[in-house]
């Protein structure tokens, strides 16, 4: 093993990592907007916004992320769409990771009895307010292990970005392999993904800590 | 509850109506529900009740289980919604399309069985949560209003506690200062000793005592037959979704009129029971 090519590569890999950390960020974050949305308009029972959520939820999580991805930069520019890559890639993710989010949020929302409900709305909550103060403090408690699990998956995920061209670290690898360095590129791309998503996973494992001596439920 | 107990809380109490009596039924009406009907499906829970609440009574609903008695508190602040039949809240109708019940509920507090303390805050902060953010008063002051009643209650120092933290008979008493904090006009008090151990119920019937001794219009479910003869201005006694009797408390307890009534009451009495 080149050692010293492996150490030469740093840079490289520092931004290709910079890259697949942007796109994961924004992808995620996108898809906890779109995911709680969503379980709010399937806990309300919002009639017609609600069977559309789940007809979204099934379609997002039944399709591989890259043939969600194929669709967006190949199929779309067909159709006159045209969607720069990293756009693209953001998208994707917020697509499928909506759906995991969703879902995440829909148990939590579940797991806040009725009659919390029905203790706020005696206070004289309004709904909005109800689901502010009362139902999401709770349920994001009880929904954290899901989220932490589908954020960390999100995150594996964006190694398929490479197919709309983007140079992230998958990207690089495999250019680095056709150069005949595949142990040194190896090596690096798992170094490079454990450094990004070790801390987050450590952050969640942290947070769900932080909830669970919150002792809800009590 | 001893029976010395009762009558001293008795005696105490009529002293007190007789120095500041107008009589009840010359007094406004806070509730007025005429001919309420309910049913879950199929199932026909209250068949046409009609009740008045006069400002500062205490209304005490008891009946067998399943009863309906609970249904109807929570008819009264429109958590379940009604099929027929009339509730108005100071002569105001409640049950017509367009009646903004978030603000009716700040009028009508209500305690649980289950306490239902939101886990995730801790006693103040339960407490402060309808006065700020539905009330939209000062946090001061109301966090001024909220201390003076956690005193009352015996419970200022666990003021940052967590619900968890606190025992079943702390946990109702904060519920009821969260519900008394919205300063409502009449409180609905749904089995609230029902979950609790008896050595705790005491100490929450003393705040209810306390409370009706005060004048607050209060209308209570309940399966203490001790509590409900020392507290109560009318006993409404209720079956299979009728009012069966409707009467003053030392009336129903000595001289229920109905069979039924007199079967019911006799379930509380172990005299002449001998085991054998």
């Amino acid at each position: 093993m080149d050692l010293d090519f492996a150490i030469k590569c740093i840079p490289l890999f520092w931004a290709a990592g910079k890259l697949t950390v942007t796109l994961a960020f924004f992808g995620i974050i996108l898809s906890l907007v779109i995911g709680f949305i969503c379980a709010v308009l399937q806990y309300y029972r919002i009639p017609f916004l609600k069977q559309l959520a789940g007809i979204y939820i099934e379609l997002a999580r039944n399709t591989p992320l890259m043939v969600q991805l194929f669709f967006l930069f190949f199929g779309l520019p067909r159709l006159g769409i045209l969607i720069p890559g990293k756009t693209c890639a953001i998208i994707g993710l917020a697509f499928l990771g909506g759906a995991y989010m969703a879902e995440a949020f829909r148990g939590g929302f579940s797991a806040v009895g009725k009659t919390q409900l029905e203790a706020g709305l005696s206070l004289g909550l309004s709904r909005l307010q109800l689901l502010r103060y009362v139902i999401f403090p709770q349920a994001l408690a009880v929904s954290l292990p899901v989220i932490s699990a589908s954020t960390i998956f999100l995150m594996k995920e964006t190694s398929v970005f490479s197919i709309v061209a983007l140079p992230d670290l998958m990207y690089l690898a495999k250019d680095l392999l056709k150069e005949g360095h595949s142990i040194e590129s190896n090596l690096m791309l798992v170094i490079s993904y454990l450094v990004i998503i070790l801390p987050v996973s450590l952050f969640f494992a942290y947070l769900e800590r932080r909830a669970r001596f919150a002792g809800f439920g009590s | 509850m001893s029976e010395t107990m009762i009558e001293n809380i008795n005696l105490s109490k009529q002293e007190e109506e007789q120095r500041e009596k107008p009589s009840l039924e010359d007094r406004p009406i806070v509730i007025c529900a005429r001919d309420i009907v309910k049913s879950f499906g199929e199932r026909l829970i209250l068949k046409g009740i009609s009740v008045n609440v006069h400002h500062g009574e205490v209304l005490v609903v008891i009946g067998p289980s399943g009863c309906g008695k609970s249904t109807l508190l929570r008819c009264l602040n429109g958590l379940e919604p009604i099929d027929s039949g009339e509730i108005e809240l100071d002569g105001e109708l409640l049950t017509k399309p367009g009646t903004n019940w978030n603000l009716v509920r700040q009028k009508i507090g209500m305690v649980f069985q289950n306490y239902e303390l939101f886990p995730h805050l801790n006693v103040m902060d339960n407490i402060l949560l309808g006065p700020i953010k539905v009330q939209k008063r000062k946090k001061t002051e109301a966090k001024q209003k909220a201390s003076a009643w956690l005193e009352r209650v015996g419970l200022l120092d666990r003021a940052d506690s967590y619900p968890r933290e606190l025992s079943g008979g702390q946990k109702q008493r904060v519920a009821i200062v969260r519900a008394l904090t919205m300063a409502p006009e009449v409180m609905l008090f749904d089995e609230v000793t029902a979950s609790l151990d008896p050595e705790m119920v005491r100490e929450v019937l003393d705040v209810m005592l306390s409370l009706a001794s005060q004048g607050l219009t209060m209308v209570i479910v309940t399966h203490e037959m001790g509590f409900a003869k020392a507290v109560a201005d009318k006993i409404i006694f209720m079956d299979e979704g009728h009012i069966v009797e409707n009467a003053p408390p030392d009336v129903f307890f000595n001289n229920p009129e109905t069979s039924r009534a007199k079967k019911f009451l006799n379930m509380f009495e172990f005299k002449g029971i001998k085991k054998v």
